[in-house]
């Protein structure tokens, strides 16, 4: 969904995820491995509650945030009413299928780098429990290929899942963080298998460095 | 109320301008966030002044959220507790913030402590997960009382049967914590040689506790018209509130040694979360307000 096409009331809405987002979460964005850029970014954070996207926005800067776009699976988004709103009216969203990601798919993302927006995208496809990382699709990776030249920066998002996890509907406020690691790009030549792995690892150690990912439970 | 933000204001500027006077370096970039940090404090508190007992009650449960949602990160907690964790937020601190400006001591001193005690430990058996449980219970009523219920007194000065000039009572607690905190951390800067306690506070120097409390009382003699008493008496009372202070900041440094970090979060660049700023504030509000009940409340 491009700006003008989404109503004032998404935009009302948004403004009020945001500032419920800050005061549930209070969720600094810390900039550890670069600052924020006028850029084209990959952001590729992990992923365990609703709450994700949100906190990743309010860390942004006003002026970023109005040209990044979230990626988001389709069949949930549009599974209900509620959802489908907040997907194309208050979100910038760009929505795929999951289980085939079509080749058309990745034209609308690569479309939007092209524009000179950045993508918000969880690797892991699904929110996993806080627990590990889970996997990481093979879609950033294809990605990666068309567009060698994007920045990739991995997010550490902290205590998302305490705040909001899987299935609940009130959250339980609780600081959380958000930290900006070190932007890497595809090395030449590199394969599908080890460049996953490595920035599994990237996004792994930006948490260790800088999050507090070592909450006593 | 006009020579108490002039006063801020002027030692502001003059903050602002020995830091432009020193060579640039980490230590000075951190006191300019600190002190551009100071600016935002010193005009959220003089609206908060100027709206009166409400606006108090509001900036305080507004720092109370906060301050909560910071504890709630380091404190053992399951997801099973999400519900009792949010009962915290959304029912017990508006009600001690509604009670605390009803003026009944009473109540506003026993419901909230004496409901979250009984509560807590039920609704987290509730749960029908009992790891960790007696942990689980009493980090969250500690978060309670220190984050929701002590802080509560900082309003509840606003309350008090004495005559006082808009919001000078909880003022003058506010200025004698934090003007010994900073002067604490000056002293032990300029004169400290001995380390108070390294494995609790590594910066904490004992030139600079006896010099920081030492200055607060001077300054409590000082502003004694903001208070119901003379000067004799509101050095005490200072010296009693910076004193207490530094005890409160003291057992807050150590939950955050024993978690293994040093800020509560980064809301206030240079300081760290709003716990770091209010950590002197919760142990000396109630004793302040106690003691002054008991001295000026005929």
């Amino acid at each position: 969904m491009t700006a003008g096409a989404r109503h004032l009331d998404g935009g009302i809405i948004q403004s009020s995820v945001i500032v419920s987002t800050r005061w549930f979460a209070g969720g600094c964005g810390r900039w550890a491995g670069c600052a924020p850029s006028d850029g084209t970014r990959i952001y590729i954070a992990n992923h365990t509650s609703h709450a994700d996207f949100p906190l990743i926005l309010a860390a942004l800067p006003a002026h970023l945030r109005e040209r990044t776009s979230v990626v988001a699976a389709a069949e949930y988004w549009r599974g209900g009413k509620v959802r489908r709103y907040v997907a194309e009216q208050v979100f910038r969203t760009i929505l795929l299928q999951r289980d085939h990601v079509a080749l058309n798919q990745y034209a609308q993302m690569i479309a939007a780098l092209d524009r000179g927006e950045s993508l918000i995208l969880f690797p892991e496809g699904t929110r996993g429990s806080g627990q590990h990382l889970q996997p990481f699709r093979c879609g950033i990776y294809h990605l990666a290929r068309a567009r060698p030249q994007v920045e990739i920066v991995p997010v550490w998002i902290d205590n998302a899942y305490r705040l909001l996890p899987k299935g609940a509907l009130v959250p339980a406020p609780i600081e959380c963080s958000v930290t900006f690691g070190d932007p890497t790009h595809l090395y030449p030549g590199e394969d599908k298998k080890s460049f996953l792995e490595r920035i599994s690892e990237a996004l792994l150690s930006t948490g260790r460095k800088n999050g507090n990912n070592c909450y006593r439970h | 109320m006009a020579i108490i933000a002039i006063g801020i204001s002027g030692a502001l500027m003059l903050a602002n301008l020995v830091r432009s006077l020193l060579p640039a370096s980490s230590l000075v970039d951190n006191l300019s966030a600190r002190i551009q940090s100071w600016w935002r404090i010193a005009v959220v508190l003089a609206l908060a002044s100027l709206a009166g007992q409400i606006g108090f009650l509001v900036l305080f449960a507004a720092v109370s959220f906060m301050a909560l949602r910071e504890f709630s990160a380091v404190a053992v907690s399951h997801p099973t507790d999400r519900h009792v964790s949010a009962a915290c937020f959304f029912v017990l601190l508006p009600v001690q913030y509604a009670l605390a400006g009803t003026g009944n001591v009473v109540l506003f001193t026993s419901i909230v402590p004496l409901t979250s005690v009984a509560l807590v430990p039920v609704f987290t058996a509730l749960t029908a997960d009992s790891h960790a449980y007696l942990a689980r219970v009493s980090e969250r009523i500690f978060a309670i009382v220190v984050c929701i219920y002590c802080l509560s007194y900082v309003p509840a000065l606003l309350t008090l049967p004495v005559a006082q000039d808009g919001a000078q009572l909880p003022l003058f607690l506010i200025l004698i914590t934090q003007v010994s905190d900073v002067l604490q951390y000056i002293w032990g800067k300029a004169v400290g040689a001995h380390l108070l306690a390294p494995h609790v506070s590594p910066s904490k120097t004992v030139e600079g506790l006896i010099g920081g409390i030492g200055c607060a009382t001077a300054l409590g003699a000082a502003l004694s018209w903001m208070t119901p008493f003379g000067a004799v008496h509101a050095a005490a009372i200072a010296f009693l509130i910076s004193l207490t202070g530094f005890l409160g900041g003291f057992v807050m440094s150590a939950i955050k040694r024993d978690f293994g970090t040093k800020d509560w979060s980064g809301l206030l660049p240079g300081h760290g979360g709003i716990l770091d700023r209010v950590d002197s504030i919760w142990l000396s509000a109630p004793v302040y307000f106690y003691v002054v009940r008991a001295l000026a409340v005929k």
